[in-house]
């Protein structure tokens, strides 16, 4: 019987091809020869796409967990994961109202009936959507108590207001699409005050109906916001927010 | 996954002996014990002398019949020795960069460049650092991204992946009866995060409430580190700030907890233990 190969062996023959070197760049800790050194460690943060987000070496301080509670990774991680969830629900989902064609609300039903996870990935978005909310809302509590907004930071501070702003705007949009009593209600309140704003109420509150109600319209119309307009604006203003963290000199303190 | 290297001892030792921290000595005497091994292997190390550098250039380009290297053919100043190969030597370099920024010879102070450096592609070098990027004068005391941050963040994100999890599957996401516009239901609420809002609407005009105060807040909020002149980041140094922004917190705080709990049928006062809790997440 022919011996049968270790799992070093196999490995080596895995690691050591042409194919696979051509995808993990020198200093992939899954390249062949990765060593534990300070040269691999500062090649594993540069050369890989996602990592590289981040500087190669970081502030020890950074990293205690009553720095940052990690609460700023945690808003982007549920971002990340409401936009997975989210694509999911779209695939059983479609934006339409009104008499005889209450589409969107059987979706609903059908969603935690009959499709498989259905109703698990509708909770995980749900209770996401809370979760990123309540972690955005601390991630700045926590900055402002640390004077972390402090020159060179202001700006930074100012692109998070916007976010928290746009992070309100993706939950509440969101809210109103399951098309049921509460979220017609909860939708009616809202655009009911943007109705008085000064000089332009009414304006405002059509544009943001598209129509003088609450009505099929305005369910298409906070469906392309939801899934499409907010997230895409708030992806440019993370994008933002994460290049000007490295470039104002990494995260702030010690204190 | 990754090969062990054994941290040469002599080295840790020594370092240890002359006072150097334990982290110190530890990545050093690694390191030693990597060099050791690659020369083991017959590589050849480190950072050659110049004139080395020099010799290896030549010959390359020698071999290759030139070009591919930072030539003098733009050099105004220098026409007449055009020759020796078009290898800039630092002092040249610096007198080409002074003429054209046009200051007289004078080199600027931040250049970032060693003149004995020997490097003639360093286009970031025309730029201070300071431009492009913070720079502090003190070394701070930094660790490796990888493994330390990534480490914990993986963590992080697996502790907070689960505890979503684990609620998703025993929480189900509320989904009330068919939206009526002709039925006003008698709880009537805003989703939590916008209960401050529909709690002052309670006490104020709607346009106070709803549109003036909450954009008068952004601008507040978006205001603050321009109108906190305050250089210090301590606790103790900013007891005005932490006491504003903890009463703001806190303003908000309480309305949302009153509109969330203490309002039922027709937003009146109700105690959740008398008519049940009016409240959807
Ligand atoms: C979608 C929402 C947001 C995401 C995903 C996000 C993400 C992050 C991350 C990952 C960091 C690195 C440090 C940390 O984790 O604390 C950070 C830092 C920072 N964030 Fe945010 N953030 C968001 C919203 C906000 C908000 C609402 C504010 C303030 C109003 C803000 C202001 C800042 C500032 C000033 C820093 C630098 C802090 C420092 O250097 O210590 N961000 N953000």
């Amino acid at each position: 019987m022919p011996k049968l190969p270790t799992f070093d062996d196999v490995k080596g023959n895995v690691q050591d091809n042409v194919i696979w070197k051509s995808i993990f760049r020198p200093g992939s800790i899954y390249r062949k020869g990765y060593r534990d050194t300070s040269r691999d460690r500062a090649l594993a943060s540069m050369n890989n796409v996602l990592y590289h987000l981040h500087p190669v070496k970081v502030k020890r301080h950074g990293l205690k967990l009553t720095y940052t509670y990690c609460l700023g990774g945690l808003s982007f991680f549920m971002f990340i994961l409401l936009t997975v969830t989210g694509i999911f629900l779209m695939f059983f989902y479609t934006p339409a109202a009104g008499a005889g064609t209450e589409i969107a609300y059987l979706n609903m039903r059908e969603l935690s009936a009959s499709v498989t996870f259905g109703q698990l990935v509708r909770n995980l978005h749900r209770w996401g959507a809370h979760a990123m909310v309540f972690t955005v809302f601390l991630h700045m509590a926590r900055v402002f108590y640390h004077g972390a907004y402090k020159p060179p930071r202001e700006f930074n501070w100012v692109v998070g207001v916007i976010l928290l702003l746009l992070t309100l705007f993706l939950s509440f949009t969101g809210y109103l699409l399951p098309w049921d009593q509460l979220a017609l209600w909860a939708v009616t309140v809202g655009t009911n005050m943007a109705g008085f704003t000064p000089v332009f109420g009414d304006q405002v509150q059509f544009v943001l109906l598209g129509g003088v109600e609450i009505g099929p319209e305005t369910l298409l119309r906070w469906y392309v916001l939801h899934v499409l307009f907010i997230p895409f604006i708030t992806v440019i203003f993370l994008a933002v927010h994460f290049w000007r963290i490295r470039k104002d000199g990494g995260i702030s303190g010690p204190l | 996954m990754s090969e062990e290297i054994t941290p040469d001892q002599e080295v840790y030792d020594r370092l240890i002996a002359e006072g150097k921290s334990e982290r110190i000595a530890r990545a050093k005497a690694k390191a030693a014990a990597v060099r050791a091994s690659k020369i083991a292997d017959g590589a050849t190390l480190g950072p050659r002398s110049p004139e080395e550098a020099q010799k290896a250039l030549e010959s390359a380009r020698a071999a290759s019949g030139g070009g591919g290297v930072a030539t003098k053919t733009a050099a105004p100043a220098e026409g007449a020795d055009a020759g020796g190969g078009g290898r800039l030597t630092p002092e040249e370099r610096a007198a080409r960069v002074a003429a054209s920024l046009g200051n007289g010879g004078k080199q600027p102070a931040s250049m970032g460049v060693p003149t004995s450096s020997t490097h003639t592609h360093r286009l970031l070098a025309l730029v201070p650092p300071a431009g492009i990027q913070q720079v502090q004068s003190k070394q701070m005391d930094k660790v490796y991204t990888w493994p330390h941050l990534l480490l914990v963040e993986f963590v992080a994100l697996l502790a907070a992946g689960s505890l979503l999890l684990i609620a998703s599957f025993f929480l189900d996401a509320p989904l009330g009866s068919l939206a009526n516009p002709q039925e006003v239901p008698a709880i009537n609420k805003a989703p939590w995060y916008f209960m401050g809002l529909q709690e002052l609407l309670a006490y104020l005009h709607p346009m106070v409430a709803g549109v003036t105060l909450p954009g008068v807040f952004v601008v507040m909020l978006m205001a603050a580190p321009y109108v906190d002149k305050n250089p210090s980041a301590k606790p103790e140094n900013r007891k005005l700030a932490n006491m504003a922004f903890t009463f703001f917190l806190a303003f908000w705080g309480m309305l949302v907890v009153i509109g969330s709990f203490l309002r039922g049928a027709g937003y009146a006062w109700a105690w959740p233990w008398v008519q049940g809790l009016g409240f959807t997440l």
